[in-house]
């Protein structure tokens, strides 16, 4: 029951949270717009309420001390000013921490947001004793909660002016004179002197509360669960239409085909209606961008107009889930390096504020996304040249390519890492990650840009992912289903043109018009045999797009285009990246539907290196990770599981004998101390000891810890990428190793579990938690993935606003870790980081930068780097890390 | 469309709340075997199948249940037992198991076997690993051992894969 009420108020206070971020950026925008004002402020106002009935008082708590600023503003005691705004949104990111921590845990998570409320406190109470004056009394009753607040004395009485609208913002003068001031001791209840101005009498947050009220009685909340279960339904039903459509074909006279054509017509009424009821606006999301901006911009001292245009467009919530990440991207992008600073930008004879405009609309089954700036466009001459410098393409394509070939460019995997590293102007961080993304749901991305005058992206995605229009194509004597919307076109080789197939070395190529097209034989792909006949009969190639490139796959035949319902990959087969679902025919076979992009992959990957074709690299940042060496051990029911070699100290194996119980736990004398003893394999499906017991041994400073295994499988050097984080205690996830989807060891949880004590004292004592800022997102999780891999505690800090709001806190960290080749040129300024907010212990800075001249390596250190390292290099960050803290606590003398 | 030999069981009867005492009984290559009543959806006989290139030995593809898809799972493979003869057709027992419906394709299909009155053993130390790692527990009938099968275990193939000869490089 009363998780009921907790499961409630989450979803309820999140998605009042995702509208606020848009309120608040376009208040600042427009102070005196009182309507705003009041929906912010009976957001927060509704969580704090409920807080209080739920007894959250952590939250209710920093809900409150933001509602009371929020207050004061809509009162017109407070001015609506920047820097009032970011405290405001410091409270609504603390509430939706809280908010995170309480959905992960089931309880509040233990956050001080001390300093944080008495900011806001601070803030409130400058705005308490200053009566406005006005004809009109109170048109609101005072908030019951509202207790009395420490009231300061005002610096000076605002001047009082009749219109709210056009009262001159008097600047906050910023918190430390703001604390200076002196409480004076309260009089009365200062809101009952508030007085609403006669301006927004006719706009009064009531009634904007009670047109938001009546919208609410028309809609209804449902869950997702069960609009996906009618869209499922609906695509049963469309199969059996189609079945029963294809029975009576050609049978015009049947007594059926009459209510079968009604059928028809219902059905297809229907599937358009339930899809209707999965679609979103786009604007959901976009809610966070505005937020977004307006960080950005202050990070870098630029100014963006953000423009929306056509947030009411729908499309399909998976759809809409999927595009979320790549457009926040592009949008960090075009402000990032699209956009020029203020400075430049009046020398380019253009206006000081850049416009960076969103705009969706549908066009023809599909949505259609642009994201445009007026910023410095894309210098094709420096792509160029770059990518020659990279090798990504020769002199002699260079010569060749146009304009917008070479911007094009910047979607090839590699090269965005190039232009982060060197800051050469152009965007291009990531853009092979949106590229990717945009193409796993089908849609493309399209670039043009003019140089000095600005880029427009354009993305062109479905407006659904359920049902889909497919090739159907027969392969090995098995029928696969091709997406149509990445068939380019279909060409007939007779058995008598075999020839015109060419080989380079083992490659297949075909001349298509002036050019070479790659082929790829889909059966061996798929490790189908070949049928006896094969040599004298016609061959098809579908030619596909992928990325940038086209490819064409050798099927034996084509049949038709169907309208097929996609239908997910069940879960013995999802590991398996050549198909992107299953569907039914309309005959009733079940047939699988091919990704042509995992394909595309999988075949590059064979053909280059046997060794690792088994990644079937779906991901092209793989090839950008150092290998690790992994070691692969198996459990006895049968788990493959991995970790670093790095982090094992020794394999060893112990006599049955030998081993000991105390308890409930097993020990082994080694070398002077007792080991404690951990079984991997789940209790149910453990057998006997063996007579000589494989053991891992892992050390930590002092402490030591073997975990009982039943075979050391093998050391492998792979690329560790932890494909999805796993809750399952013990492991940190599970990476594609060796082809086989291994789970990987979470030391820490084992230790943790041998000596609970042991972590707690060696969390303070030694070096464990790690503060990551890093601006990239890319970057960002490559480093995350290798530090957590390698057994550190990871916190990511987006920007260095962030990173020093935490430090502020008090939050614990042994070591920070940051990006020099970030935005912000306070990345560059690290001294003052080492101490700040840690009790007077200083804590090693670890910078890296992708730039690789030693002044700048120098000039790091000089600002207070402990250590530059270079980017990318996983490896060397985690020994250096070790190396690091190793040196310290020897230093110490805390290791002998 | 498939004729069901054994009745469908209701999926929740009041004697399988607390245990299960009634199994769905089946032969793979003359060993007596089975999973909970409650776990079955129903019974089909022999169906066809498609292909799933690429996918694990023991998978051995994808039927049609009336619009839904089912994936087969061929237990003489999961139980490393040598495949039957081309001409043989195998049974299919369809389990729920976490909101997706598998098929079990077995040799044959037996009664429903009520086990009131008599307690679970666990599978002998002395069993073979993989077969240990997949039994829940042994009955001792009258006419035999009875073995039931740990469904969880049966269907969670990330251990070590045994791959089709179309296994990569």
């Amino acid at each position: 029951m009363e998780d009921e009420i907790l499961q409630e108020f989450l979803a309820e206070s999140w998605e009042n949270l995702g509208r606020l971020d848009t309120e608040i950026v376009q208040l600042e925008r427009e102070p005196s717009n009182l309507n705003l004002l009041g929906s912010i402020f009976r957001t927060i106002h509704t969580i704090k309420g409920t807080c209080g009935f739920i007894g959250l008082s952590r939250l209710g708590l920093v809900a409150h001390a933001t509602e009371n600023v929020l207050g004061r503003m809509r009162d017109g005691r407070l001015e609506v000013s920047p820097p009032a705004v970011s405290l405001v949104l410091d409270g609504i990111d603390r509430i939706k921490e809280l908010l995170a921590g309480l959905e992960e845990g089931g309880q509040e998570p233990n956050l001080n947001s001390n300093e944080l409320i008495h900011r806001l406190d601070l803030l409130a109470s400058l705005g308490d004793p200053i009566p406005k004056v006005s004809a009109e009394p109170e048109m609101e009753l005072v908030e019951p909660e509202a207790t009395p607040e420490p009231v300061a004395a005002p610096v000076e009485p605002m001047a009082s002016k009749p219109e709210q609208s056009d009262r001159t913002p008097a600047p906050l003068t910023g918190m430390t004179e703001i604390s200076v001031l002196e409480p004076a001791p309260v009089m009365a209840e200062p809101v009952v002197a508030a007085v609403r101005t006669a301006a927004d009498t006719n706009e009064s947050p009531e009634a904007g509360a009670d047109g938001r009220k009546s919208v609410a009685d028309l809609s209804i909340r449902v869950n997702v669960d069960v609009l996906d279960l009618l869209m499922n339904l609906v695509g049963e039903l469309v199969l059996t239409r189609n079945q029963l459509l294809q029975l009576v074909r050609g049978e015009e006279e049947s007594r059926f085909s009459a209510p079968i054509s009604l059928l028809n017509r219902v059905t297809t009424d229907l599937q358009e209606g339930v899809m209707k009821t999965r679609m979103q606006p786009i604007g959901n999301a976009w809610s966070k961008l505005p937020r977004l901006v307006r960080d950005l911009c202050r990070l870098t001292s630029k100014m963006v107009e953000l423009e929306m245009l056509g947030a009411e467009t729908e499309l399909d919530r998976t759809v809409l889930d999927a595009i979320k990440d790549p457009l926040t991207h592009m949008v960090r992008n075009s402000v990032d390096h699209g956009i020029e600073s203020p400075a430049v930008r009046r020398q380019m004879g253009k206006t000081e504020h850049g416009t960076l405009r969103l705009r969706a609309y549908h066009e023809g089954g599909h949505v259609i996304i642009c994201v445009e700036d007026d910023g410095k466009g894309i210098d094709a001459q420096r792509v160029l040249r770059k990518a020659l410098d990279q090798g990504l393409i020769t002199e002699v394509e260079a010569a060749s390519m146009s304009d917008s070939e070479i911007q094009k460019l910047i979607f090839r995997p590699g090269f965005s890492t190039a232009e982060q590293i060197t800051s050469v102007s152009g965007r291009g961080v990531g853009m092979d990650v949106v590229r990717t993304e945009i193409e796993r749901i089908g849609g493309t991305v399209e670039l043009n840009s003019i140089f000095g005058q600005g880029t427009t992206i354009r993305i062109k995605i479905p407006l659904t992912l359920a049902i889909i229009s497919a090739l159907v194509v027969e392969s090995g004597s098995i029928h696969f289903a091709i997406p149509q919307l990445g068939v380019v076109e279909l060409v007939r080789v007779p058995a008598e043109e075999r020839k015109r197939i060419e080989r380079i070395h083992d490659q297949q190529v075909f001349r298509l018009r002036n050019r070479l097209l790659p082929l790829i034989e889909l059966r061996e792909v798929l490790g189908l045999e070949a049928s006896t006949q094969d040599d004298d009969v016609d061959l098809y190639i579908v030619v596909v797009q992928v990325g940038e490139e086209q490819l064409g796959l050798i099927v034996s035949e084509v049949f038709d285009t169907q309208e097929i319902v996609v239908k997910p990959v069940g879960r013995l087969l999802k590991d398996i990246n050549v198909y992107q679902g299953t569907t039914i025919l309309g005959d009733g076979r079940v047939i699988m539907i091919l990704d042509v992009a995992g394909i595309a992959g999988r075949y590059s990957n064979n053909s280059n290196q046997t060794t690792t074709a088994a990644n079937a690299g779906r991901n092209e940042s793989e090839d950008q990770i150092e290998p690790t060496s992994l070691l692969v051990v198996s459990t006895e029911d049968d788990r493959l599981l991995a970790v670093p070699l790095s982090l094992v100290s020794r394999l060893e194996e112990f006599p049955r004998t030998s081993i000991e119980w105390s308890g409930d736990r097993m020990l082994v004398q080694y070398r002077g101390h007792l080991l404690p003893l951990v079984n991997l394999a789940d209790s149910r499906s453990r057998g006997p000891l063996r007579d000589l017991q494989p053991v891992v041994v892992f050390s930590d400073g002092s402490n030591a810890l073997g975990l009982i295994v039943d075979q050391i499988k093998d050391i492998l050097e792979e690329p560790l990428i932890i494909r999805n984080g796993t809750k399952r205690s013990g492991t940190l996830g599970t990476a594609v190793i060796d082809g086989k989807a291994t789970d990987v060891i979470d030391t820490q949880h084992y230790l943790k579990m041998t000596n609970p004590n042991w972590f707690r004292r060696e969390a303070q004592a030694s070096v464990r938690r790690l503060l990551v800022v890093v601006e990239s997102l890319f970057f960002r999780q490559l480093v995350r993935t290798a530090c957590e891999a390698a057994g550190f505690r990871v916190t990511i800090a987006e920007t260095v606003t962030r990173a020093e709001e935490m430090l502020e806190h008090g939050d614990v960290f042994d070591a920070i870790l940051c990006d020099a080749d970030g935005q912000d040129p306070r990345l560059t300024q690290l001294s003052d980081w080492a101490r700040k907010g840690s009790g007077g212990e200083e804590r090693p800075i670890v910078v890296l930068t992708g730039a690789e001249f030693s002044e700048f390596h120098d000039s790091l250190r000089a600002c207070g780097a402990d250590v530059v390292l270079p980017k990318f290099d996983p490896q060397e960050l985690t020994t250096s890390l070790k190396d690091l803290w190793h040196q310290r606590a020897r230093s110490k003398g805390v290791l002998s | 469309m498939s004729q069901a030999v054994a009745p469908t069981a209701p999926r929740s009867t009041s004697n399988t709340v607390q245990e299960d005492r009634q199994y769905v009984s089946f032969l793979i290559d003359g060993e007596l075997m089975g999973v909970p009543v409650s776990t079955v959806q129903e019974v089909l006989t022999s169906q066809q199948i498609a292909r799933t290139p690429l996918a694990r030995n023991e998978v051995a593809g994808l039927l049609n249940l009336r619009g839904q898809i089912v994936t087969a799972v061929n237990l003489r493979r999961r139980l490393g037992l040598p495949d039957r003869e081309a001409n043989e057709t195998s049974m299919n027992v369809v389990v729920r198991f976490h909101g997706e419906s598998f098929s079990l394709l077995v040799d044959e299909v037996g009664d429903v076997i009520s086990v009131d009155g008599l307690r679970m053993e666990p599978p002998p130390r002395t069993l073979d690993a993989r077969w240990r790692s997949l039994v829940q527990g042994v009955l001792r009938l009258e006419q035999g051992l009875f073995v039931v099968l740990d469904l969880t275990a049966i269907l969670t193939l990330n251990g070590t894969p045994h791959r089709n000869g179309e296994s990569r490089n």
